[in-house]
């Protein structure tokens, strides 16, 4: 008997035989101009569409917003984040998802915002740090930073690093699960806070 | 644990069940026309919505047609990022490649993402039988698998009970399972929601093996993409020290840029959104972060017989949005169950014959023929599968495999059609008799067919009969005494 890989593509290569391969073209379409203050504002918009809160801030207030922005209880930030959190209990890859599940809210950094479709990016560098501290937390603050946004899609992939673990974010989480109605926080943080600072880092 | 589709009857007879039940009539026509609303919506948004289709369909259309090829730089590029690849010809070479897995690690429980090639395998049943429990954590599939239930749609399986229906499932089942429902439970689809989340909490933060699907799987970079709503699939695949992804060989595109229309194509298809609430992409095991094992079961399962059908094998490009089921007027009559396979609605009618091939049981030889086609399917699908032109193949396929032996009575009266329409003699003489004809036709004839429609009166004259007597209506007809035959 042959085993499972070998005879798998030998079935593939018989029931391709004959069928020629076309060149064909996959290239999507874009419709959209490079980030403008219009993108930016676009995607204030659509994110806040999804119930998630938005707020727009500049650089030398984001300290304040986000302690404003906090919940009672405990706050976990990645290693890497740029802004300062007061009593924060900094992720040093130890707190297990047990732990996580007592603290309250995770401050984040973001790769990339998407206008288009108001969803944020994170890519889970030292900023964002590892995917289960944006993940059991029930609030998720998440600073991004105008120049961050980009039209569409297509803009963030060209942007984004395969090797990379991604969590793609649009609005907190949610299920159309009863009745076809969406309803939002299931899993996910419940809470879902972007606060979208002006300028550059 | 939920039921099994094995033993199902045809279509027809499943069917005629399902349109009897009006409280799954009434929850079927309110869940449908939402969902509807909502993709044209935010389709319409898109002014290249055409294009975006068929960069889609050449995404997949290109991968599949060089899928050898594309599957062992898959193989290579995961194995490079650290993930173990399995390859599996079917169902029990899958399952037993998950068992395995789990028993490695002493699990008695795994925790599952949302997977439509999980159910077609039946994974959670040869767990079971294995000692370990498979916990379903999508809401609607924790509503079927609670209520001892199948699935009846791709996307939200559950989309056949009502509020008040699931609240009633969660509040006598769910103490079984685990946390129990709280006693003050209504039937708030956000009180349901809150009673999920705390029912499976427990079994996120504990579960030491995860099993998922996944979207896509890309070929160039070896990375794997679960589309999701809820976040149980994030928690499936972070948490969990171990995780085992199934993957239908046709899952593959070709490269890292290729999730473009893809990403944009699914979530408007799907649940009508712009881009659905969490993405997860990961390309095998990333230290420190997640799984630090990583396994991958490449899945055959009767895809290769569907791809040696030159004009079905487009059917391989289905990224299983259900946009298909929801405008099919057949599916939101019938409903899901009707189907007999977790693939139901349009696509199911042709992915169940090309997966298992036809002539062999009556029930999958029965789907080509459940639809009126009237083409809304392909006219909805992201990447562009010619639903009605599959749907016609398939069906000559049934015929086909059907030679020999005795004829049905549908055969033979096409048989008889032919003999009659193909002389215009032989044609005239029948005409004659049409009123005869119908008349014996509405008193004997087979009560399938007569029972749920109208035959109609036979005119007193034909029309070629009416052309010769009145040449053509340029007379009033009196000249002669009847039309007379060439």
């Amino acid at each position: 008997m042959t085993d499972a890989r070998t005879e798998i593509l030998a079935r593939v290569r018989e029931a391709l035989a004959g069928s020629a391969v076309e060149p064909v073209e996959t290239r999507a379409p874009r419709d959209l101009a490079p980030a403008t203050p219009e993108v930016v504002d676009l995607f204030a918009e659509r994110v806040a569409d999804y119930r998630a809160v938005v707020e727009r801030c500049g650089a030398e207030e984001l300290e304040d917003r986000i302690a404003a922005a906090l919940p009672a209880g405990r706050v976990v930030v990645p290693p890497g984040l740029s802004v300062r959190v007061p009593d924060a209990i900094v992720d040093d890859g130890t707190l297990t998802a047990a732990e996580l599940d007592r603290i309250a809210a995770v401050v984040t950094e973001a790769r990339v915002g998407i206008a288009e479709t108001g969803t944020i990016v994170l890519d889970h560098a030292p900023d964002q740090g590892r995917r289960a501290i944006s993940l059991v937390p029930d609030t998720h603050i998440c600073v991004v930073r105008e120049d961050q946004v980009v039209p569409d899609v297509p803009d963030a992939i060209a942007l984004l690093d395969p090797a990379r673990p991604q969590t793609w974010i649009s609005g907190p989480s949610a299920t159309s699960d009863i009745e076809l109605d969406r309803v939002e926080g299931v899993h996910g943080p419940r809470t879902l806070h972007v606060l979208l600072v002006a300028g550059e880092r | 644990m939920s039921g099994t589709f094995v033993g199902m009857p045809a279509f027809p007879e499943a069917a005629r069940e399902a349109l009897a039940d009006s409280q799954l009539r009434h929850n079927l026509a309110h869940a449908t026309g939402t969902i509807r609303a909502k993709r044209a919506k935010v389709v319409a948004e898109v002014a290249d919505w055409e294009e975006l289709r068929l960069a889609g369909a050449a995404v997949k259309e290109r991968a599949l047609r060089d899928l050898d090829t594309q599957l062992v730089r898959l193989e290579e590029t995961l194995t490079a990022n650290g993930a173990t690849v399995h390859w599996a010809r079917d169902a029990a070479e899958a399952n037993a490649i998950v068992a395995g897995i789990a028993k490695a690690h002493a699990a008695e429980e795994v925790v599952k993402v949302k997977s439509m090639v999980t159910q077609e395998i039946g994974l959670n049943e040869a767990l079971a039988e294995e000692g370990i429990s498979a916990w379903e954590t999508d809401l609607a599939e924790l509503i079927v698998q609670l209520g001892d239930d199948l699935p009846s749609h791709i996307l939200v399986p559950a989309i056949h009970r009502n509020r008040a229906e699931i609240r009633e499932i969660f509040r006598s089942k769910m103490a079984a399972a685990g946390r129990p429902a709280p006693d003050d439970l209504t039937d708030e689809p956000a009180v349901l929601a809150a009673a999920a989340r705390d029912h499976l909490r427990e079994k996120f933060l504990r579960a030491k093996v995860g099993v998922s699907g996944a979207n896509f799987a890309v070929a160039e970079t070896g990375t794997l993409v679960v589309v999701e709503s809820e976040g149980n699939g994030r928690m499936c695949l972070t948490l969990p020290e171990v995780l085992v992804s199934v993957v239908g060989i046709e899952k593959v595109v070709s490269r890292w840029e290729d999730l473009d229309p893809m990403l944009r194509l699914l979530p408007r298809s799907s649940t009508g959104e712009r881009m659905n609430p969490y993405t997860s992409v990961w390309s095998g095991v990333t230290p420190g972060d997640g799984p630090q094992e990583v396994h991958v079961v490449l899945l055959d399962n009767g895809r290769t017989r569907a791809l040696a059908d030159e004009v079905g094998r487009q059917a391989l490009r289905c990224i299983r949005c259900s946009a298909c089921l929801n405008v099919c007027p057949v599916y939101e009559r019938t409903g899901g169950h009707a189907y007999g396979s977790v693939y139901p609605g349009p696509i199911g009618a042709i992915l169940n014959p090309l997966l298992k091939g036809v002539g062999h049981d009556d029930q999958t030889d029965s789907l080509p023929y459940a639809s009126s086609l009237c083409g809304a399917c392909f006219e909805v699908c992201p990447v562009r599968i010619d639903i009605p032109s599959v749907l016609v193949d398939q069906r000559a396929q049934v015929v086909d495999a059907h030679r020999g032996g005795v004829p049905k009575p549908e055969a033979v009266a096409m048989k008889g059609a032919a003999y009659v329409l193909g002389r215009s003699r032989r044609l005239s003489v029948v005409e004659r008799f049409t009123g005869l004809g119908m008349r014996f036709a509405r008193r004997f004839g087979p009560a399938a067919w007569i029972g749920a429609r109208d035959l109609p009166d036979a005119p007193g004259e034909s029309f070629r009969a009416w052309w010769m007597r009145t040449d053509g209506g340029r007379t009033d007809g009196s000249r002669k005494e009847d039309g007379t035959d060439d």
